[in-house]
């Protein structure tokens, strides 16, 4: 096999937009399996904006034009200011419509539990 | 054959599935969705019927020879743009349909509407009646000036 | 399924599959076009009217038995006209037969244009374009006339306190708002002017001006928004718009030609026709842009305007 400049970009390209789709795989299935709306989100909020960058870096890699590639490194860009900030965005309309994340109310139970049973054993 | 007419098929299922969503739900908003749902798949049966085998998008590039037929993406573009206009004013009638019925559930309209055709046509009755009894009086009222003068 | 915001939210997601179907399909101009307004601005507009006439659906529900015969009888009847259709992809389709050859064949030469859609669509089919503007302006005007309140002025300073009070609660995305803006007017810009190489023309450039105000507006309030962006000022770009794309049709008539005939604009027919498209989509630009700020304005403002007379039947009581 040639090892000259051309397989390699390929191959390093290739080997990016591989994680980029595993990655949306892995988010896709974080929303159908976590139990809570915020830790679907943050599944499908850090994953996607990961493998959207990484799908858009090995597109860079493998395009032939420079005017492609700063086209796609803009694109780059916009996805990362934009995407955490929706996230941010779809939390704090969950919040303020009072949608509460499960870990505080298990703290909440597990306490209250613990109270009762120390009362009726107490008694 | 089957394989290469699905793109109708497709097509009518969504149309069905559109006009479906327009005749059998009462609410307001899920007709204007299902309107919505009818118009796009009219353009999904636009769009697929200009697709040529390998040809590209129509923008003229050096190298290729064959291009998808840009008549109808013409078309489908006013058409989409038409569509939001009327999707909007339907959206705004919504809103004021809402302020003067207070629902904007089919049924509910209906039966008010029904309720004022009712009144409606009850003080029609009373003014007829009325009105029938003040013009014969008005009648002999000029039959006795004509007969004075 | 009861509550219309999910409806809302899958009529957006359905609009940007059938975009993305759209691209596979080789309809590039057509994808930009419904992924900017189906997904963006129809979802928007929903959301503003579920917002004012509630979230849920009431049970009332006739039965659907009728009307699914109606359905299957009329479906069964389309796909028996569908029999005799060409197939999908052919390329001796009566459709490719006619009059596209023509345009594919002879645009380049006629105007000078590479993308053929914009060509079609602002030269050779310009007077349909007109009537479409024609139809969205009046669109505008419909609006206008249903859904407008008189608003009472608030002075600045109430509206400077209002939003210092909300800029903590929501500093995050004020910040990042603050500084996406530009690039989407820029964007919105660069697809105006750059539709004669690559998708793109006047109605998504509109759209995608209209949305970078729609992100502001949602921010900063609708009242700091009127201060940016005049309600007067929008209905008059609007109808400027339209009065730019009619004028060059009547100038082209007086130079000689035909209404709309773009070769009489200037001494070389080419550079007749670049001007021609040139103004014409920036007339189609200012009207969508200015027509969709004008629906988003008056919906949000009879929203606030119910929101207020309720708060004052409230104080009052």
């Amino acid at each position: 096999m040639v090892f000259d400049l051309n397989t390699i970009l390929e191959f390093i390209s290739g080997i990016f937009l591989l994680i980029g789709c595993f990655l949306c795989i892995s988010g896709g299935v974080g929303i159908l399996r976590f139990p809570d709306f915020f830790t679907r989100m943050h599944a499908v909020g850090v994953t996607d904006t990961l493998a959207a960058g990484m799908i858009l870096v090995g597109l860079m890699l493998q395009s032939p034009d420079g005017m492609v590639v700063i086209k796609l490194i803009m694109i780059l860009l916009m996805t990362l200011f934009i995407n955490p900030t929706a996230s941010h965005a779809l939390a704090k309309a969950a919040i303020n419509n009072g949608l509460q994340p499960i870990a505080d109310n298990k703290e909440k139970n597990k306490k209250e539990s613990n109270h009762q049973e120390s009362e009726s054993s107490n008694r | 054959m089957l394989m290469g007419l699905y793109n109708y098929w497709v097509v009518v299922v969504l149309m069905m599935i559109g006009f479906y969503i327009v005749i059998a739900h009462g609410n307001l908003i899920k007709k204007i969705v299902g309107l919505t749902i009818f118009q796009t798949s009219v353009f999904i049966f636009y769009i697929s019927m200009s697709k040529v085998d390998g040809g590209t998008a129509p923008i003229l590039v050096d190298g290729v020879e064959v291009y998808s037929n840009p008549l109808p993406h013409v078309l489908i573009l006013t058409a989409i743009v038409v569509g939001i206009a009327t999707t909007a004013l339907a959206l705004a009638l919504t809103v004021r349909i809402k302020e003067a019925y207070g629902s904007i559930e089919e049924s509910d309209i209906q039966n008010q509407d029904n309720l004022i055709q009712d009144a409606h046509s009850q003080d029609a009755l009373s003014k007829a009646s009325s009105t029938d009894g003040s013009a014969s009086q008005d009648d002999s009222s000029q039959v006795k000036h004509s007969g004075e003068n | 399924m009861k509550d219309l915001y999910a409806v809302a939210m899958l009529a957006g997601i359905y609009g940007l599959l059938s975009a993305a179907f759209f691209v596979a399909m080789d309809a590039v101009d057509v994808a930009i076009t419904e992924a900017s307004v189906g997904a963006g601005i129809s979802t928007l507009l929903m959301f503003v009217v579920i917002t004012m006439t509630g979230r849920s659906e009431s049970t009332v529900r006739h039965k659907p038995l009728l009307a699914l015969v109606v359905v299957f009888i009329t479906g069964g009847l389309l796909i028996y006209g569908t029999l005799d259709m060409p197939y999908f992809g052919a390329t001796d389709a009566p459709i490719h037969t006619h009059v596209a050859p023509r345009y594919i064949n002879d645009s380049m030469q006629e105007i000078g244009v590479i993308n053929i859609v914009t060509s079609v669509l602002a030269s050779y089919r310009a007077f349909d374009t007109f009537g479409e503007v024609l139809v969205i302006f009046t669109a505008g005007v419909g609006v206008l006339a249903l859904l407008s309140v008189v608003r009472r002025r608030e002075d600045d300073e109430s509206i400077d306190s209002t939003n210092e009070s909300l800029h903590e609660k929501h500093l995050i995305l004020r910040i990042v708002s603050k500084m996406l803006i530009p690039f989407i007017l820029l964007f919105a810009l660069y697809v105006q002017f750059h539709g004669d190489f690559g998708p793109g023309g006047g109605f998504q450039a509109g759209v995608i001006f209209a949305s970078a105000i729609f992100l502001y507006t949602l921010l900063f309030g609708l009242n700091s928004a009127r201060r940016v962006i005049n309600q007067s000022f929008i209905q008059l770009i609007a109808a400027l718009g339209v009065l730019l794309y009619g004028c060059v049709g009547v100038v082209s008539l007086l130079n000689g030609g035909n209404f709309f005939d773009y070769n009489m604009l200037a001494s070389d027919p080419i550079a007749g026709q670049h001007i021609g498209i040139l103004l014409i989509e920036w007339g189609i630009g200012c009207t969508v842009a200015s027509v969709m700020v004008i629906f988003f304005f008056n919906f949000a403002g009879r929203h606030e305007d119910q929101k207020n007379a309720q708060s004052e039947e409230e104080s009052k009581c």
